[in-house]
């Protein structure tokens, strides 16, 4: 497995998205390659801070109802 | 030095999550966040021939934002004294709502773990909004809302692999300012 594979297959298994069998082959090409260990464990501490972080995004509507009301004082000017 | 352009059509899309978190640490309310941001947008605009584009958008947002929360304690503090019992600790209509609210309900936890939550929340968003529009816009649909793959796909005309390209962009980026900011 190339490196370039190997880091997709390690992005996607951070949303749980990667098959059983390209896990294997993930842990095989990480127990050689130096390079994607790293980017491995950095990814992997990018998700459990994001984990750890309440989702704190205002809802889509508010957002509508925001986006409107800026959309009709730009109107008015 | 660089001169800012200012675009409000884009103030809910690049800024609304920012001036989100900036405010609910600061007033730890949903709704009187919400109505702080809308009015700071509104005060924005009505200031806008002021804006000289010395600074970013966001700076200049920012510190209208800061008056207003300014002005909001005050307004609290000229209340007091008048007998007024308000008890909204939870509201009826919170259906569909619990997403904002779960953000810093005062029972949930200790304060500690809170004050790290919204600290840690600002960090994200901050290295968020350094990411170019696009990427920090599907990193934050994947990541943040959880959306499925294939609904960010059909949602902004993409494929899987252009969208797990953009990903790892996005969190590589990521990964690196927070590393510098967080850890």
């Amino acid at each position: 497995m190339p490196c370039e594979e190997a880091n997709h297959v390690c992005d996607k298994s951070q949303y749980k998205e990667a098959s059983f069998l390209e896990k294997i082959k993930l842990t095989l090409h990480l127990m050689y390659c130096k390079a994607c260990r790293k980017y491995s464990s950095k990814n992997a501490k990018l998700s459990a801070l994001l984990n750890k972080q309440e989702p704190v995004t205002l809802k889509k509507d508010t957002k509508n109802r925001l986006q409107k009301q800026i959309e009709e004082q730009l109107k008015h000017q | 030095m660089p001169n800012h352009d200012i675009n409000p059509n884009n103030w809910v899309k690049l800024y609304s999550d920012y001036l989100y978190n900036y405010t609910i640490t600061r007033v730890s309310n949903h709704e009187i966040s919400q109505d702080l941001i809308s009015e700071t947008f509104m005060a924005g605009l009505k200031s806008m021939k002021n804006f000289k584009g010395e600074a970013s958008e966001r700076t200049w947002l920012i510190s209208i934002l800061k008056r207003k929360i300014i002005d909001h304690y005050r307004k609290i503090n000229s209340n007091k004294g008048k007998a007024e019992v308000r008890m909204n600790l939870t509201s009826e209509d919170s259906e569909g709502n619990w997403l904002e609210e779960r953000v810093l309900d005062p029972f949930d936890g200790n304060a500690e773990s809170t004050m790290e939550n919204t600290e840690l929340g600002r960090a994200i968003q901050n290295c968020l909004s350094k990411l170019p529009a696009k990427q920090a816009n599907i990193f934050e649909m994947k990541t943040i809302l959880n959306y499925e793959t294939e609904t960010i796909c059909n949602e902004l005309n993409i494929t899987a692999s252009n969208l797990w390209v953009i990903v790892h962009r996005a969190r590589t980026a990521m990964a690196n300012c927070l590393e510098k900011n967080w850890f």
